[in-house]
């Protein structure tokens, strides 16, 4: 026996380390009937301690990394704050546009939501948290963070970045978390085609694709069209964005059913910040509110505005109209020399009785030209009167007129 | 220069600091974790699977070959979602098969160290296959053998270099 021992031994270590680990992944198949659920509590102790041990290590990286990076980009930035923050500003005043514009439309759909009672999910409170690592296995797509259930973290809490959704928690650490990511084998999501109002279930491929695979083929469904949480899975709020249909094909495992590739909305490879959703609610929050009723608010001013200006507009056309029936009913006072252009081309909001028809200069101006005789108040009778100056005096040859000489006679009939 | 030759009792007298024991094949850990966040691509790399190829062919001991393997497979898996163990088996008959070799031909020859890493990253990648599909059940889990192919090109780039430079923590008794 002891000379089999020996001479085997070698043999017999490797099959009872194969048949621990066995037994152990057994044990896990068995007990796990979600595989992204969180491990059994003696499964979590193990990771908890190779966590613990490298979680501090990539922690130091981390930080090192962003001492070296922060100082570059601080000096980098501040060359570019300017020019930055003209860009900001034009993007501030481009999405307040915007924001008036879709206020109206969630107004109205919160409203039919109320009606038809349905329970949307609004996110109330996130925690920020950065990536510290992953698994460091193409096969198995994990990234850990730096916040664990110190800061309120749970199992199963969404995570999102602004582009769109990142995964959910899987084991929580007291101050790491393991976030499965969405394009993981385990992982799955309830989604919603954004167009075409199809719900489907979202997949994880071994190969780290995002896959939807319960869908038989439809002519509505098109590449490019963006897919959104439902919100039907309980982990995922409704509405957010999960990416765009890359290609539609016949899944050849699973007929009649396509294989719909779908490339996430979220940079999964690379990872910085994420947040993860720890409240919803089912009203709109408070900030929400105030944004919409801010957005509301510019909405109305907007449409007062573009109200006023369609009344100034309609009340211009309205005196121009009556100033050019004056004008056509009153032919002979058209200035056809001097043609006053604001009447046609800038009409006034006067009335048409204060427009007072002009003569019709002459060639030849005499003292009888209207305008050319000086006003009334200003002569005297019998005595020295001005003769206005753009009446053209007599010519040379003629015998000078003096004062004393009677004026002319008007022509006898 | 390699050796050509070495005698069998030769190849049985390498031995490591515990501290290169202890800390080497956390370092490997560690850098797979870390690696694949700045530069994604670099999850098709196995670090791990390189220090058990390393330790294996180094020591020549079937039993400490397993154990290494069963070690570093175990820690590996511990960071993924996947069920632990996975990885562990892998590298444990990994261990076990390269240090038997050890004992048969001269691991220390530049061309049989590319041959064991290219075709051990190959042959982990099947029994990791092997083991998703027979034991978990996943139906799912394909081969892409190209995908296969350049994580072994790789492995065995990084590993010529990593196994010269830890050759150096090496004791000879």
């Amino acid at each position: 026996m002891e000379s089999f021992l020996s001479r085997f031994k070698n043999g017999l270590v490797l099959i009872t380390v194969l048949l621990v680990q066995i037994v152990g992944l057994a044990v896990q198949v068995r007990r796990t009937v979600d595989v992204s659920a969180p491990d059994p509590h003696s499964i979590s102790l193990m990771r908890y301690w190779v966590v613990a041990t490298v979680a501090p290590v990539e922690r130091f990286f981390l930080g090192f990394g962003h001492t070296i990076r922060g100082a570059w980009s601080n000096y980098a930035d501040l060359r570019h704050v300017r020019q930055h923050n003209r860009d900001l500003e034009y993007q501030l005043a481009q999405l307040r546009i915007q924001q008036a514009a879709i206020a109206e439309d969630a107004i109205q759909g919160h409203r039919l939501q109320s009606l038809l009672a349905f329970q949307q999910h609004y996110i109330t409170t996130t925690v920020a948290a950065q990536v510290i690592g992953t698994s460091g296995s193409d096969l198995s797509r994990i990234a850990y963070i730096d916040k664990g259930r110190e800061e309120g973290l749970k199992p199963d809490m969404a995570v999102i970045t602004p582009d769109g959704v990142v995964g959910k928690l899987r084991d929580v650490f007291p101050h790491t978390a393991q976030v499965l990511l969405l394009d993981d084998q385990t992982s799955g999501a309830g989604v919603l085609l954004a167009s075409t109002r199809i719900r489907a279930i979202l997949r994880g491929t071994p190969n780290g694709r995002l896959q939807i695979g319960n869908l038989t083929a439809d002519s509505r469904i098109k590449p490019g069209e963006q897919v959104l949480t439902s919100g039907g899975d309980q982990v995922y709020p409704r509405g957010l964005p999960v990416g765009t249909i890359e290609s539609i094909a016949p899944d050849p495992d699973h007929q009649p059913y396509t294989a719909i590739r779908v490339r996430a909305a979220a940079n999964l490879s690379q990872l910085e910040e994420v947040l993860i959703i720890t409240g919803t609610q089912t009203d709109l929050p408070q900030q929400a509110r105030q944004d919409l009723a801010v957005g509301a608010a510019t909405t109305e001013a907007a449409r007062a505005a573009a109200q006023q200006a369609e009344a100034e507009a309609t009340a211009k056309a309205a005196a121009q109209s009556a100033a050019q029936i004056v004008a056509d009913r009153l032919p002979s006072l058209h200035d056809v020399t001097n043609p006053t252009p604001s009447l046609s081309t800038t009409p006034t909001s006067a009335p048409p009785a204060a427009i007072i028809p002009r003569p019709t200069p002459v060639l030849r101006p005499d003292r009888y030209t209207p305008g050319a005789a000086p006003p009334a108040t200003s002569l005297t009778p019998g005595g020295h009167n001005p003769q206005p100056a753009n009446i053209p005096r007599p010519a040379a040859a003629e015998p000078a007129k003096t004062d004393s000489e009677p004026p002319p006679q008007p022509p006898n009939n | 220069m390699p050796r050509s030759f070495t005698s069998r009792r030769e190849l049985a007298q390498h031995s490591f600091y515990p501290a290169v024991t202890l800390l080497v094949p956390l370092a490997a850990i560690v850098l797979q974790a870390l690696l694949p966040k700045p530069i994604p691509w670099l999850a098709i790399l196995d670090l791990p699977l390189i220090v058990t190829l390393f330790f294996a062919v180094s020591r020549r001991n079937p039993i400490s070959g397993t154990l290494t393997g069963a070690a570093i497979g175990l820690l590996q898996d511990a960071l993924t979602a996947q069920p632990i163990g996975v990885n562990g088996i892998a590298k444990s008959i990994i261990g076990y098969v390269v240090a038997s070799i050890g004992l048969q031909v001269d691991v220390e020859n530049l061309t049989t160290r590319i041959l064991i890493n290219f075709g051990f990253s190959l042959i982990n990648s099947v029994l990791i296959y092997l083991i998703n599909r027979r034991l978990l059940g996943i139906t799912d889990f394909h081969l892409m053998w190209l995908h296969e192919f350049l994580r072994a090109l790789l492995n065995t780039l990084v590993a010529i270099p990593l196994f010269f430079l830890l050759d150096r923590g090496r004791r000879t008794e």
